[in-house]
């Protein structure tokens, strides 16, 4: 069959610094004065200083696949791995430096919920101007419309502003229109982050259904479950670099198993490819340890866990330091950070060392990530996420020599059982004081 | 993958592609096709802005009337009654507020679609759809603000013992010319203001020099006859001029109405071609 996509050697460079402060005129027109000035005086310092390349990276080198009608293709990698880079490419928002890309079919993106969307507006207006900005056709919107208010479940509502509208509705709306496009090829960015579990699982199944139904599917998640339901096909990316290609399960276990490879309990942070676009690279490295203080990646369920960060910065500040702790699917369980917690740090300081104790571990077997993020209490400074990982190991925290079985659940927490038969029981509802009696016990 | 019946419902797939990416090229087209196809959009965004711009304000579209009203009265006071700037003959309020018309459209739709790009950034990040559409939306929502405006003509003319001749529909024409110029000035600074920022505080100053460079306040009498041809470099003094006549049932001066027309549709299609070649930069650094 002929490929629906057909993608050759394409590259994207992004130069480093040009988001953070935007090119002035004077700064050209300055430059087309001092040029020859700087010609004809020679100058040494200046000229030095010209031949400086400003960095760059590349987000996407030499990327070639083809894609056949009707597959759905999942794509995964670390943070900065291209794949936000590929999509915006395919959905012609950006342009590649080189390579050649054939579409055969009309392109339909979803990289935000809610594009073009405008607050002063009633749902009803914006239905028609989102599809719109998607590349709907008004005749097309108009017979929809039933459909997409139905998906959405905010019939009442449709002639308020919906700047009035709570989070979920809005969400709903956007995705409802969303999902009436009807292009050949569908591209789709971690749109299911948001949203209430319910309309989450409501919006999987309709892409599923978009699915069956012979279209072309990217889907771009972090969600691996979701990429696991979803796709028949799936692409690694890392820095820019498309390293596998297959059935969706070899790769998910490829990149679980070799990606996020057990680490020896201590980790550089100074190079590391989960750190955020933009971030300043203040952290240095993180040690894991037990109690005994031994650097270790594995830990025992209950023990205590101590997540020790390193950093060091050209300017002294406050440091503000978020531990976060996922499970394998990306599911952050444990969030804690120093100011909330209440162990504020007063003084500014260049570098150090700070320690994070989790005194017993609550999670079940399995293994676990931690993402960093390190602030001075008024914004992020330098966040990695996937930092590290680690491995809990099971032991008999509850005394019975039983665990819940793996899956179940994602933590263990102590918990007290009472029995009471139904006359006792009775006695309790009546009694004011039963409520007590029973948290004493 | 899915079934083979089910891509047959979908139809064979084109022999060639719909749409080709190749990265590197040099000098774009003007891709008035891919226009074409989203015309819709063009005016559902023009009928965005003019929606949003008059929500939450008592007077409404009336803004669009009062605007060139007050300005003319103002004018009339200052220039017609103090300083006596002569009108060939005409009437000064009406005079003026026919040169006003055009102008104040070019103002506003200038205004409106340099901070277009900027103001619509969540969209060019987001999704494709020709950049153009977003300053020509901006553009084409001036256009109905000119329309009100343009209704009091009907008004003030009867006042001024003028009939509705049939000069007045050259207006359509001088319009069309105006919203080409316009299009062109406002698509080229809302490209510049995308990367370099100054563009902001460069551009009202120039609009603000370029009226005295316009026919306004005074007639193009009012200029000495070996000055005049640094007038009719200014597509807009043509267009100005070209109102007047249309709204006094005066002589039109062809010639500089043809320099104007032909300097609108070429600085139009240059302005179409520099924002092709920047556009693809837009999401990249806007």
């Amino acid at each position: 069959m002929r490929p629906i996509i057909k993608v050759e050697k394409v590259s994207k460079r992004y130069w480093l610094g040009s988001r953070a402060h935007y090119a002035m005129l004077r700064d050209r027109i300055a430059a087309c004065y001092m040029r020859p000035l700087r010609a004809a005086f020679g100058r040494v310092g200046h000229s030095e200083q010209r031949k400086v390349e400003p960095a760059s990276i590349w987000a996407l080198k030499d990327v070639s696949f083809e894609v056949q009608p009707g597959e759905v293709l999942g794509i995964i990698g670390r943070n900065g791995a291209g794949k936000s880079t590929l999509l915006k490419i395919l959905s012609r928002i950006t342009e590649p430096a080189s390579g050649r890309i054939e579409l055969y079919g009309r392109v339909g993106s979803l990289l935000e919920v809610g594009t073009g969307f405008h607050g002063e507006l009633s749902g009803r207006e914006n239905i028609f101007l989102s599809g719109a900005i998607l590349g709907m056709r008004k005749a097309e919107i108009a017979r929809k419309f039933d459909e997409i208010v139905a998906f959405a479940e905010i019939e009442q509502f449709i002639d308020t502003p919906v700047k009035h509208f709570s989070s979920g509705m809005y969400t709903r709306l956007a995705f409802a229109v969303a999902a009436h496009l009807e292009p050949e090829i569908l591209l789709v960015d971690e749109i299911l982050a948001v949203g209430d579990l319910a309309f989450q699982k409501k919006c999987l199944g309709k892409m599923g259904e978009v699915a069956r139904h012979g279209r072309t599917v990217f889907f771009v998640s972090h969600n691996l479950p979701s990429i696991e339901a979803l796709c028949s096909r799936c692409l690694l990316f890392n820095r820019g670099h498309l390293v596998d290609d297959g059935k969706v399960n070899e790769i998910l276990l490829r990149y679980m198993t070799a990606e996020l490879q057990p680490d020896s309990g201590s980790c550089p942070l100074t190079v590391h490819g989960g750190r955020r676009h933009g971030s300043s690279q203040i952290m240095a490295s993180v040690t894991l340890s037990g109690a005994n203080r031994k650097i270790s990646a594995a830990c025992k369920m209950g023990d205590c866990l101590k997540v020790s960060v390193s950093f060091e910065s050209e300017q002294s500040f406050t440091p503000v330091l978020s531990v976060t702790v996922k499970n394998m699917h990306g599911l952050a369980l444990i969030r804690a950070n120093n100011q909330f917690t209440g162990f504020d740090f007063s003084q500014r300081q260049k570098h150090g060392l700070i320690t994070c104790s989790f005194k017993k571990l609550p999670l079940l077997p399995g293994r676990y990530a931690i993402d960093l993020s390190l602030g001075d209490g008024f914004r992020e400074l330098d966040a990695v996420s996937d930092a590290i990982t680690f491995e809990v190991l099971p032991a008999d925290v509850f005394g019975t020599g039983k665990l819940p079985p793996p899956g179940s659940a994602v933590v263990v927490w102590p918990a007290h059982f009472t029995i009471a038969n139904r006359t006792q029981f009775e006695e309790m509802e009546m009694a004011p004081a039963g409520e007590q009696q029973l948290a004493e016990d | 993958m899915a079934a083979p019946d089910l891509i047959a419902a979908l139809g064979e797939l084109p022999a060639e592609p719909l749409i080709t990416i190749d990265g590197g090229r040099r000098w774009p087209s003007l891709g008035l096709r891919d226009l074409w196809t989203y015309r819709e959009l063009l005016y559902f965004l023009a009928w965005r802005d003019i929606k949003v711009r008059y929500k939450q304000t008592v007077l409404g579209a009336a803004w669009a009337i009062l605007q060139p009203l007050l300005t003319m009265v103002v004018f009339t006071l200052l220039f017609g009654r103090l300083a006596r700037m002569p009108t060939d003959g005409e009437p000064y309020p009406l005079f003026c507020y026919a040169a006003l018309l055009p102008w104040n459209f070019f103002v506003t739709a200038v205004g409106n679609s340099s901070s277009s790009l900027i103001a619509n950034n969540s969209l060019i990040t987001k999704v494709y759809f020709p950049r153009l559409v977003i300053p020509a939306a901006a553009v084409a929502a001036s256009l109905v603000d000119l329309a009100f405006a343009s209704a009091m003509l009907v008004v003030m003319m009867p006042w001024y013992g003028l009939g509705l001749h049939p000069p007045l529909l050259m207006l359509v024409p001088l319009v069309a010319a105006a919203t080409l110029f316009t299009a062109a000035v406002g698509a080229w600074s809302a490209a510049m203001n995308v990367k370099y920022r100054d563009v902001r505080y460069a551009l009202p100053f120039a609009i603000q020099i370029l009226m005295f460079l316009t026919p306004i306040i005074y007639p193009v009498s009012f200029v000495p006859a070996r000055w005049r041809w640094a007038l009719e470099l200014n597509p807009m003094s043509g267009i100005v001029e070209g109102f007047r006549d249309a709204v006094f049932a005066r002589q039109f001066h062809w010639q500089t109405l043809a320099l104007s027309f032909s300097m609108a549709a070429g600085l139009a299609l240059l302005a179409a071609f520099i924002f092709r070649r920047m556009e693809r930069e837009f999401a990249d650094i806007i």
